[in-house]
């Protein structure tokens, strides 16, 4: 992929000054080269700013990496070498973990491409914000009637189970919106076709949609932990 | 070629091992033993490791220790619980370094554990026949930074160049690989003398990838030793009456005798628990593996949590783990075992000696960095979280647990008042929300920020955490791209400058040990050849002049004054004097005995 390599950075090997072009080792002397600092996870791994992974095969990739650039390898070579090896294994093994995830992978995603590292906040999805709020206040309510045992704490904590399983088939929901998010995500970028309202508009609306589900995905995550926190037995 | 060993440095016991041509093999000493015993004594004559440190336990125990990993990178208010273990007094040196007081000496924990390395090292300097400066150190999985870092400063204080901290069920599962070409799934259950450690590996294609590791580094055969010493020294108190709680002799008595009863328990079904105490009083209980294994039922089952722990961080069922591989002494508890198989719901392995597999799988990664072996490589994780403090002493993760290592995470720091010239940072390890219940690591400083209004500068940190597990910050003022001057204060553990003076120390205590050794021969020396000389002296009172008598007489004084200076050369010399002095007493002594044990011997007695 010449397109792909042409847009990393191009700067000098440290060793015999050819030129390299954020590969892991210089074409000319074979010495490992620092990472750059633009060149993002997806292309630390040789793989395309996608959001479908099939895990075996990125699984494969980051043992073959760690096989050329793991710090074992360099125990015998210069200060500068170990060095270098240390930070490319550093970024290539914080690449590998954030990929595998399919969250922290949509997250990274979204940081990349808006270009600075912004936090997605949680936040309650509009149509469920008043059920929750009484959730929250049954689950005070059933926190208080525990102490003394009786047959309407028991009741109350049937009623809040159901509404926990709710809430839980919505979160179910959510990931399967935001899973097919992904495939958009990747035909769009495989294909950039003529959208309506312009590849960039639609890069941006896709970018959207994804924020929004995460942050409602997030909010929903403390609420549910919350109430099965609340609910253990003790 | 100097050759790299790899090193168990264990809570009771220690071994050295090397990449025989495509085994690893444990050195052992002279009479065939593997195991150096963890225990370090002094005496005037300088100080001791091993099985002579370990007789000194109890005639000497205000002057020997053992079990100092409990120790170290700790202050002392960690070990408060530890504390009952020791006979020898512990004091801080200042918040954070703990010092050992034994005999004339208070040294800090990594001094001590630097006398066991040397030991062991010295073990393979005798066998190689080489001198050796580089090894790989193993550490529970579950040792924090400043224990990592507490391990590291020992190797250097001993006088090596440790290449590689190797997590102990890591180095168990490299040796499994190798030895037993394990793959798959394999969980790793280490009970060692003082810590717990579980880890699950992927072992694929010589690529041992650990997925989670946990564990409790205040869990061991040691704890065990300890219920089973309390139920003694009770019995004690009701049936003779005495109180031993403060009788550090009786107490190592007890602790060595507790733990001899819990190791042939692991064979025998019942067995017997003899304890000789002072004034003849010898106390005696039949003891079955059973009433053990009640005793301790509670400890072992604390194992379980971090085991259901690190499933779960793994993200795996119990179906898809394919091998359970036990490691550590305490593990050959049948009941744990049991408990393991229970849990796992697999017969546990333990083909390979637990007690020497670690340090075996010490020397396959000390092969591997040498450039030995070339097809396995092992990607490690980081135990604990790494954190910063936030608003409200919340804990901000940058790194999570079960990171594979090495690792970074970067992060943007700016100030909160006009002209702020420094900023701090206050890095902990730990789990839980709050930064007061992790444990604090160290504080970074930012200094000789350009005194700019409040959230103007930018100061990347970049915390990287290496193959050891031990973290090294740097920091980049992305407004210049110059480098940040970071001033690191451990919260716990010996600074460079500490380290690098104890360097030093330990070579003049060799120097000075040595002095002291060759003082004191030479003293025995001159005390024997004063002995022979004045018995000699009378028996051949008629065989010399006086005035040779008065010459030897007068070397007799020299030599005497000289052994109540400290100079052993001045004392080798007289001796050497008062030699010349008598070789003519020497020979007519010689002639007279040949002469009277004839006497009475007939010619053909003779040879």
């Amino acid at each position: 992929m010449s397109g792909e390599k042409d847009s990393l950075a191009r700067s000098l090997c440290w060793n015999c000054q050819s030129e390299v072009g954020g590969e892991y080792f210089c074409d000319h002397c074979i010495k490992i080269q620092p990472a750059p600092s633009d060149v993002d996870f997806f292309q630390r791994l040789g793989l395309p700013r996608h959001l479908t992974i099939d895990l075996q095969d990125l699984e494969r990739r980051f043992h073959d990496l760690s096989r050329k650039i793991h710090p074992d390898l360099f125990q015998q070579r210069s200060e500068r070498e170990k060095a270098i090896s240390l930070q490319n294994a550093a970024i290539l093994n914080t690449a590998y973990r954030t990929l595998r995830d399919p969250i922290l992978r949509v997250e990274y995603l979204i940081n990349v491409e808006e270009g600075a590292v912004k936090d997605i906040s949680a936040k309650a999805p509009p149509d469920l914000l008043e059920e929750i709020m009484e959730l929250q206040e049954a689950l005070e309510e059933f926190k208080q009637l525990r102490r003394t045992p009786s047959g309407e704490g028991a009741r109350l904590k049937e009623t809040l189970m159901a509404k926990r399983d709710r809430l839980g088939a919505r979160k179910d929901i959510l990931e399967k919106d935001l899973l097919s998010l992904f495939q958009e995500w990747d035909r769009f970028q495989d294909q950039r076709p003529d959208y309506a309202d312009g590849p960039e508009e639609h890069r941006k609306s896709l970018l959207r949609r994804m924020k929004d589900l995460l942050s409602a995905r997030a909010y929903l995550r403390t609420v549910l932990q919350d109430l099965d926190e609340g609910l253990r037995d003790r | 070629m100097s050759r790299i060993v790899g090193i168990d440095l264990g809570t009771t016991n220690s071994l050295v091992a090397i990449m025989n041509g495509k085994e690893p093999k444990v050195i052992a000493d002279r009479e065939g033993r593997t195991l150096v015993p963890s225990v370090i004594s002094v005496d005037e004559q300088g100080w001791m490791v091993g099985e002579r440190a370990q007789q000194r336990l109890m005639t000497h125990p205000q002057s020997t220790i053992y079990s100092v990993k409990r120790l170290m990178g700790k202050g002392l208010t960690d070990v408060q619980e530890e504390r009952k273990y020791f006979p020898v007094s512990l004091t801080e040196k200042q918040p954070g370094i703990i010092q050992v007081e034994l005999g004339p000496y208070r040294l800090t924990p990594p001094e001590l554990s630097a006398l066991i390395l040397k030991e062991v090292k010295h073990r393979a300097e005798e066998f190689l026949r080489t001198k050796v400066t580089q090894a790989v150190i193993t550490v529970p999985a579950y040792f924090n930074d400043s224990q990592r870092q507490a391990t590291k400063d020992a190797g250097r204080i001993a006088g090596l160049d440790v290449l590689r901290i190797v997590n102990e069920p890591t180095a168990a599962c490299l040796a499994y690989g190798l030895q037993k070409k394990k793959q798959g799934v394999i969980a790793v259950y280490d009970l060692g003398g003082g810590t717990f450690d579980i880890s699950i590996l992927k072992v694929k294609d010589g690529i041992f990838e650990v997925l989670a590791t946990n564990g409790n580094t205040h869990l061991g055969g040691d704890d065990l030793d300890q219920r089973l010493m309390e139920l003694v020294l009770q019995e004690i108190r009701v049936e003779f009456g005495q109180n031993l709680q403060e009788d550090v002799e009786s107490i190592q008595q007890i602790r060595l005798g507790v733990e001899k009863a819990k190791r042939q328990l692991s064979t025998e079904e019942v067995t017997e628990i003899v304890i000789s105490l002072k004034q003849g009083v010898v106390y005696r209980r039949p003891l079955k593996r059973s009433e053990l294994e009640s005793k301790v039922r509670d400890l072992i089952d604390l194992t379980i949590g971090p085991c259901r722990q690190a499933m779960e961080d793994a993200h795996l069922s119990l179906k898809e783990i394919d091998e359970v591989v036990l490691v550590g002494g305490a593990t050959r508890m049948p009941l744990v075992s049991q408990l393991v198989q229970e849990f796992f719901q697999k017969t546990p392995h333990s083909e390979l000696n637990p007690d020497e597999v670690v340090a075996m799988g010490a020397a396959v990664q000390a092969d591997i960095l040498a450039g030995g072996i070339q097809n396995m490589l092992l990607l490690d994780v980081t135990p604990l979280s790494l954190g910063i403090e936030t608003m409200g002493g919340v804990m901000s993760v940058l790194i999570p647990r079960n990171s594979t290592i090495p690792t970074n995470a970067k992060e943007l720091f700016t100030t909160f008042v006009d002209g702020q010239r420094s900023v701090d940072i206050h890095v902990y390890q730990g789990e839980r929300e709050l930064v007061k219940d992790n444990r604090s690591l160290a504080r970074f400083q930012l200094k000789d920020l350009d005194p700019l209004p409040a959230g103007m500068p930018r100061i990347e940190v970049n915390f990287t955490i290496d193959a050891n597990g031990i973290l090294h910050v740097s920091a980049k003022d992305l407004r210049g791209g110059r480098e940040h001057s970071v001033e690191v204060k451990p919260s716990y553990g010996l600074s460079d400058d500490d380290v690098l003076r104890m360097i030093e120390e330990s070579f003049t205590f060799a120097k000075s040990d040595m002095e002291a050794r060759l003082l004191i021969e030479a003293r025995n020396e001159a005390a024997t050849i004063l002995a022979h000389t004045e018995r000699a002296l009378r028996r051949a009172e008629h065989l010399v002049a006086p005035e040779e008598r008065g010459r030897i007489q007068d070397r007799i004084i020299d030599l005497k004054r000289s052994m109540e200076e400290n100079d052993h050369r001045l004392i080798r010399e007289r001796i050497e004097q008062l030699d010349k002095s008598t070789v003519h007493l020497a020979e007519r002594l010689m002639d007279s005995t040949l002469q009277n044990g004839l006497k009475d011997k007939k010619l053909s007695d003779l040879p």
